[in-house]
């Protein structure tokens, strides 16, 4: 005789929907896995509370890195923020500490991320429109104006300039008076991710890598509260990812730099502890929550198991998280308000222990500030009053949630079974097998939008003909110009011989193999820019082109 | 006669690295036939006339999400008319304000496809507007 779910199935669930059918939906997670009425204890069999979840801030992690979690620290309410000329920016950093901010988030312009001054060729057009224009520690010297860098901690989205923004940001601590020992922050740094997703890039991957592992070398011996890396999903994810690849590749690419380190000869425990993680929140609400879930509890795995990590620290997985830009529509862009406070939501019950809320007008350009003000107190009602934090990991032993958890689990392990197979994931990407997955994902999401079998509301279903348009933040068309000039007059300024003795030292730690970190501060102390630095990246480690995969 | 298949360039100017949507686009173009070249990522409005006049392409496909989207289809444009090869059409799409799509048209842009747009709109347009030239 049936018992348990088969016979609720049988004898109740079965002949109420055969007289009363259920809504005709698709029941699958965003990702694909399929999703049941309804989950009992005989979908977890076999699994151990210790084993699976155990306790927060103890091995495997599951339910958090930390034993009080919120109870102890809110997570940082870091709003990613950079426009203009550095001083816009500063304006918008001031503001944002103001309104309650507890940390800076830093946005840099497409010329700064790859590697070229304002004043070169290649940034007509580009200067300080999706991000800050930085050229010199001068504009360093102008973002954090009057902003003590012992008092917040920065995180810097840049990646193959990234040692260039760590060089200034060291070397405007040393012009502030503060030890390196006390100055906290992020830079993201995550070469990997870039030739799977972000496209941001000078050289190819395993020279991309090695500066990589300088900055994490030269941090863990030398600013020892900072983290050199953020192994980032979100990328791979607005690339078109499903929650799964973004999972695998991501953790992934984290193994590969802990290799890459471990080639080096550092001991796993010396630089693990400050590698950190950033996640995408996409609509999803349960399968988000198991994938911040599913990360810590393979990343602590594998570090014990795999990498013979013994530290806690080396084992347990902090993470930024940042609400889905893909997620926002142009279409009344109000409704992305609720979207971002519910993603927001999924990124706490999974513990974050740092969220960025987009701002409803992203999708139309850079936020005003009446737009980020909403994203932030998002969070603060989130935080102050729902009673989210008030215990830990409150959905963990949901049936449901424990079981994607482990399906979610499976199923990156695959994925990252499949990358070892191919000798890394340096060998992944080069035979372009993520770009390739995740142009797959994204064509498939975009047909299913197509044929409006994914609904979005206010694109394809409870559209509205007549919209009130969006008052959008508008750059001043002077502002590239100025910056430019100022650019070429410091530039002007400089003694040219002291420049050029920089920069040859530099090819020389380059070519030499010896970690550039400590060159570079010194060479940004003397106002060798991120464009002449880019140069000599490019001049010794050649230009990477990308396989054309579409 | 029969008809040759329409050569559509997909392009992505400027630094940003943006790409899903090209990708998506140009997939699209080709599932629906027409012959697609896509120039990969960070190119400059030289190299995409370049690319544009040497496939000889009936169009150009621009995917911009980088703000910069008035001085690069601007410049496009401009070189196109240098080459004498202006009777390629552009049209774009990305992230752009709907203030500056009026400019982009009055410049000479033939379409713009906003967030949010379907595949099926986009081979439509080319389907009714875009010419084999020979």
């Amino acid at each position: 005789m049936a018992e348990g779910k088969e016979r609720w199935e049988k004898e109740t669930y079965g002949p109420f929907v055969g007289g009363s059918p259920e809504r005709a939906v698709p029941y699958e997670s965003l990702s694909g896995i399929p999703i049941q009425p309804l989950y009992t204890p005989e979908d977890l069999t076999g699994w151990r509370y210790e084993d699976k979840l155990g306790y927060p801030g103890e091995f495997p992690y599951t339910r958090g890195p930390y034993p009080s979690m919120y109870r102890g620290k809110l997570w940082t309410m870091r709003m990613f923020a950079g426009f203009g000329r550095p001083k816009d920016t500063n304006v918008r950093f001031k503001y944002l500490l103001e309104q309650g901010q507890t940390g800076l988030s830093t946005a840099f312009d497409m010329p700064a991320l790859m590697g070229y001054d304002a004043d070169h060729a290649r940034a007509r057009g580009e200067v300080g429109r999706e991000g800050v224009s930085v050229s010199t520690l001068a504009d360093f010297e102008e973002l954090f104006r009057d902003i003590p860098l012992d008092r917040v901690t920065t995180s810097m989205t840049i990646n193959c300039t990234a040692s260039v923004a760590l060089a200034m940001y060291l070397a405007l601590a040393d012009k502030q008076g503060v030890p390196w020992d006390k100055i906290g922050g992020t830079m993201q740094n995550d070469m990997l991710k870039e030739f799977i997703a972000q496209k941001e890039w000078i050289s190819p991957p395993e020279s991309a890598v090695r500066i990589v592992v300088d900055t994490i070398e030269f941090c863990s011996q030398h600013v020892p509260k900072f983290n050199p890396v953020s192994i980032s999903g979100y990328h791979i994810r607005e690339a078109g990812s499903t929650a799964v690849q973004e999972l695998a590749f991501t953790l992934a690419d984290g193994f590969g730099y802990v290799e890459a380190c471990r080639k080096r000869g550092l001991d796993v425990d010396s630089f693990a502890p400050r590698l950190s993680f950033f996640f995408d929140i996409h609509n999803d609400f349960f399968e988000e929550i198991a994938k911040l879930r599913a990360a810590r509890r393979i990343w602590a795995t594998v570090m014990r198991e795999r990498f013979g990590a013994k530290k806690a620290e080396s084992m347990r997985l902090r993470t930024h998280t940042q609400t889905a830009g893909v997620s926002a529509t142009a279409q009344q862009p109000l409704n992305n308000i609720a979207r971002v406070a519910i993603q927001a939501l999924a990124a706490v019950l999974g513990g974050a222990q740092s969220l960025h809320t987009n701002s409803f007008d992203e999708v139309l350009a850079l936020p005003t500030e009446e737009a980020v003000t909403v994203a932030l107190r998002t969070q603060q009602i989130i935080a102050e009053e729902t009673g989210a934090p008030l215990t830990i990991d409150p959905l963990g032993g949901a049936y449901f949630l424990e079981r994607l958890t482990n399906q979610m689990e499976e199923q990156a392990m695959a994925y990252i079974r499949k990358i070892d197979g191919m000798g890394g994931i340096i060998r992944a990407i080069d035979s372009g097998y993520p770009q390739q997955e995740i142009a797959d994902a994204a064509y498939r999401y975009q047909l299913l939008d197509d044929r409006g079998e994914k609904i979005v509301v206010g694109v394809n279903k409870y559209v509205m003909v007549d919209e009130k348009p969006v008052e959008c933040l508008k750059l001043d068309e002077a502002m590239e110009r100025g910056q430019v000039e100022s650019v070429k007059a410091l530039k002007a300024s400089r003694d040219s011989a002291k420049v050029e003795k920089r920069l040859k030292q530099l090819a020389d730690a380059c070519r030499g193999g010896q970690n550039v970190m400590p060159v570079l501060v010194d060479a940004v102390k003397d106002y060798v820019s991120l464009g002449e630095i880019s140069d000599v990246y490019r001049q010794v480690f050649g230009l990477y082109r990308e396989p054309i995969i579409f | 006669m029969a008809e040759r298949k329409i050569r559509v360039v997909v392009a992505k100017p400027g630094l940003d690295g943006h790409d899903r949507g090209a990708k998506i686009v140009a997939r699209a173009l080709r599932d629906a036939g027409f012959e697609v070249i896509y120039t990969g990522l960070h190119q400059t409005p030289e190299q995409i006339v370049a690319t544009a006049v040497q496939e000889d392409a009936d169009a150009v496909g621009l995917s911009v999400l980088s703000g910069a989207h008035n001085y690069l289809f601007a410049r496009v444009l401009e070189l196109l008319r240098e080459k004498g090869a202006d009777d390629i059409a552009v049209f774009g799409g990305g992230i752009i304000p709907a203030e500056d799509i009026k400019g982009l048209k009055t410049m000479g842009v033939k379409e713009l496809f906003t967030p949010g747009t379907s595949t099926q709109d986009i081979i439509r347009f080319v389907r009714e507007n875009i010419r084999a030239t020979v």
